[in-house]
């Protein structure tokens, strides 16, 4: 790798190097790089740069129409497919006012929790990668591949459905399928008790991962931390069941916390998660009901609504604003990484490299679907804009709005500008 | 044939470095097998570990910027050659070959710390900061288990036995005579001490292979390989061959030291096969059913409990258990 570089630091730091861990390296699955600022093993500063991959998709969904829009949505994230795509519907229906029919409302609760299930998988699989535990990978990921096939047996492919719309559902479930659906998850249910046992007992583990970089309850709101990461440090945050969407409110599940707030409660809770999900999937396809798909919705009149979501990696936020024409005037998307990244400086900060490593892959991070920027270069291919400018620019766009709207800008600016 | 050209031969070709580097593929290829059962893959063919040294060898050195060059350069040979030379004089009594002992146990315990420590110098001289803690992380561990390492060993030449009413004890810190004492009264391990220090021994043998949960100086995700970070083409290849020939080394002397050596017969033939892939299989589903520790757990584990074991046999086996 040719990415590492020692950068001299500003005087009285002699003893300081800097760890580049990206844009490339084995720890990532995308590319963002974070710079860890170290004094032999101990980190005592972590910078993340995240303006290598954006797709600028928000530009292009206000460039289509109410029903192009969540199959484009379904590529924000190579994982969360459906939640990019339900929550942009949740956020529509909640601009209509209307919610969605009663067998639409299960068909998104099945392929999301079918989600939520490989991707709690996939996790698990490269946390134990990215501490050296490979069998565990093979192991994780060879039990989410049914899960995938299950997943492209219902909608047709494993990842993207094209199965959300906008006041209810594209297409149905290929309901032949739910007796194959059922057995895979029977077995599953099995395995992903063996495993759960498996994490749960192994000393080594434990002693690898337990007090690992521990975020407290007051850290989590401070950095509004979302989704398995704030529940494993005891706070109880799921849309789920805080703002019932889909057919969540009708079934029987519990949110799962954990205390501790360290890595290896991280992977509980996911673990546990993972039966949680089984069990939603299993009384949704009991009580899948019948009827209409969809409520036909054929006009988008002007306003605007928000939509939440239990991504597998948090809520995730998107904010639609119409005109009253066939395509959103703006839409806003905000991943549940986006937070859950910036508590990296709470939990990482004085960890060795070893630790901060592992906390890094911790929250799950997804970057792609965070990524808000890329570097800008003005036309005359002048200076380049760093992250930094956009962000102080931003700030001063804030307040500017706060004074016109007469309110109180609660924006806290870090000593020395931006960053 | 002369003298010379005696040792010459026994150094390079049998039982020295082509015969062991090709044991010691053999069973990188065994590991890479086992570890594909383990986690439901197919594995690589039997050919795999040659043809990624062959391709190795064929490929660009490239020297890094911050490096220097001699140092950076010279290391692979360093920890190829100590580990050439450590096999030959671990395989040479095993064999029965020599016509007088060679074996000595301090020069082994020396010749095997060789790639460690070329490592720990080369990553130094690659001028790359993350082989830098790597090479650190290394030194670290090459001090945490050195010392239980051969405290272990040396139960075997202090083992006191009983036979026909009088003490005897091997003695001796030639792999001959250490050889010969378990011929006369059967093997270290059978006793309590000896299989104290075998077990030690083993999670010693672990880490001086650099496997998960020590492999802590490579650590892929977290400093990207690590001490071998920089290099590529024929240096790494070196290293990966000096890696081979210690898999193919230290599992003999386990054998050699605690479990009875070899005997010329068949069956002689047969359980050392066996013991030698007993020992490599252990390794191996230690390998696979472990997380990576921290250093300083590795460390504490090392000077803690490990070290306790092995002292623990040192002293029994002084007073005859």
């Amino acid at each position: 790798m040719s990415t590492s570089t020692t950068e001299p630091r500003a005087a009285g730091a002699d003893d300081r190097s800097v760890v580049q861990i990206g844009p490339f390296h084995p720890l990532l699955e995308e590319p963002v790089g974070f710079e860890l600022t170290v004094e032999g093993e101990r980190v005592v500063a972590v910078d993340a740069r995240m303006d290598y991959i954006h797709k600028g998709i928000e530009r292009l969904a206000q460039q289509r129409t109410y029903d192009m829009i969540p199959i484009l949505l379904e590529r924000i994230c190579g994982i969360c497919s459906v939640t990019h795509s339900v929550c942009f519907c949740n956020a529509v229906e909640d601009l209509l006012g209307v919610e969605p029919p009663p067998r639409a409302r299960y068909i998104r609760t099945i392929i999301g929790e079918l989600e939520r299930v490989h991707s709690h998988l996939l996790w698990v699989g490269l946390a134990g990668h990215f501490i050296g535990y490979n069998t565990v990978f093979m192991w994780a990921w060879k039990y989410r591949e049914p899960v995938c096939d299950v997943f492209e047996m219902l909608t047709g492919h494993r990842q993207n459905s094209a199965i959300p719309l906008v006041g209810g559902v594209r297409r149905d479930l290929r309901v032949e399928y739910l007796p194959e659906a059922r057995r895979v998850l029977d077995e599953l249910d099995g395995q992903v008790r063996m495993l759960t046992e498996a994490v749960l007992d192994d000393p080594v583990l434990a002693a690898r991962l337990r007090g690992v970089g521990v975020l407290t309850p007051q850290q989590v709101v401070d950095y509004g931390v979302v989704g398995p990461t704030a529940r494993a440090s005891g706070v109880a945050t799921d849309v789920r069941r805080d703002d019932p969407y889909a057919a969540y409110g009708e079934l029987d599940w519990q949110v799962i916390t954990a205390p501790e707030g360290d890595v290896f409660a991280k992977a509980v809770v996911r673990l546990l998660e993972l039966a949680e999900s089984i069990k939603i999937l299993r009384q949704a396809f009991d009580r899948l009901p019948g009827g209409d798909l969809s409520l036909g919705i054929r006009h988008v009149p002007a306003g605007e609504g928000i939509g939440r979501y239990e991504a597998p990696r948090g809520e995730d936020v998107h904010y639609v604003r119409s005109n009253g024409t066939n395509m959103p005037e703006r839409l806003k998307v905000r991943a549940p990484s986006f937070t859950n990244i910036a508590s990296f400086q709470a939990s990482c900060i004085g960890a060795s490299i070893a630790d901060v490593t592992i906390t890094l892959a911790a929250c799950d991070p997804c970057y792609s679907c965070t990524e808000r920027t890329i570097v800008v270069r003005d036309a005359a291919g002048g200076e380049a804009r760093a992250v930094g400018d956009l962000i102080a620019r931003s700030q001063r766009e804030t307040r500017r709005i706060a004074a016109e709207l007469g309110r109180p800008a609660d924006l806290v600016l870090p000593a020395g500008g931006a960053r | 044939m002369g003298a010379i050209a005696e040792w010459v031969f026994h150094l390079l070709v049998f039982p020295g470095v082509l015969f062991s580097v090709t044991l010691g593929l053999v069973l990188v290829w065994l590991e890479r097998k086992v570890t594909a059962l383990v986690q439901w893959r197919k594995g690589p063919p039997l050919a795999q570990p040659f043809w990624d040294v062959v391709k190795l060898f064929g490929k660009e050195t490239i020297l890094p910027a911050d490096s220097v060059p001699r140092a950076f350069l010279a290391m692979p040979l360093v920890a190829f050659a100590g580990a050439g030379v450590a096999a030959s004089l671990v395989w040479l009594p095993l064999l029965g070959l020599a016509e007088r002992p060679v074996g000595d146990l301090i020069v082994v315990l020396y010749l095997l710390a060789m790639p460690s420590l070329a490592l720990i110098l080369g990553a130094s001289a690659s001028g790359n900061p993350l082989a830098a803690i790597g090479a650190s992380r290394d030194v670290k561990l090459l001090l945490g288990y050195e010392l239980p390492f051969v405290a272990a060993l040396l139960v075997a030449a202090f083992q006191v036995r009983d036979v026909d009413g009088a003490q005897v004890s091997a003695g001796t810190l030639s792999l001959e005579g250490i050889l010969a004492f378990q011929q006369q009264v059967g093997s270290v391990l059978a006793r309590p001490s000896g299989l104290l220090a075998f077990l030690a021994a083993i999670i010693c043998v672990q880490a001086k292979l650099g496997r998960v949960p020590f492999d802590v100086a490579e650590a892929e995700t977290e400093i990207g390989e690590g001490a071998l970070l920089e290099y590529g083409g024929v240096g790494l290849g070196l290293f990966k061959l000096a890696h081979a020939l210690q898999l193919a080394t230290l599992p003999a002397l386990l054998v050699l030291v605690f479990w009875g050596g070899l005997t010329a017969t068949v069956w002689g033939v047969l359980a050392f096969a066996g013991k030698v892939l007993a020992i490599v299989v252990v390794v191996v589903l230690v390998e696979n059913t472990n997380p990576r520790v921290r250093i300083d757990q590795a460390l504490r584990f090392f000077w803690g409990p490990v070290a306790l074991v092995a002292l623990v046999a040192l002293l029994a086996a002084r007073l005859g258990y």
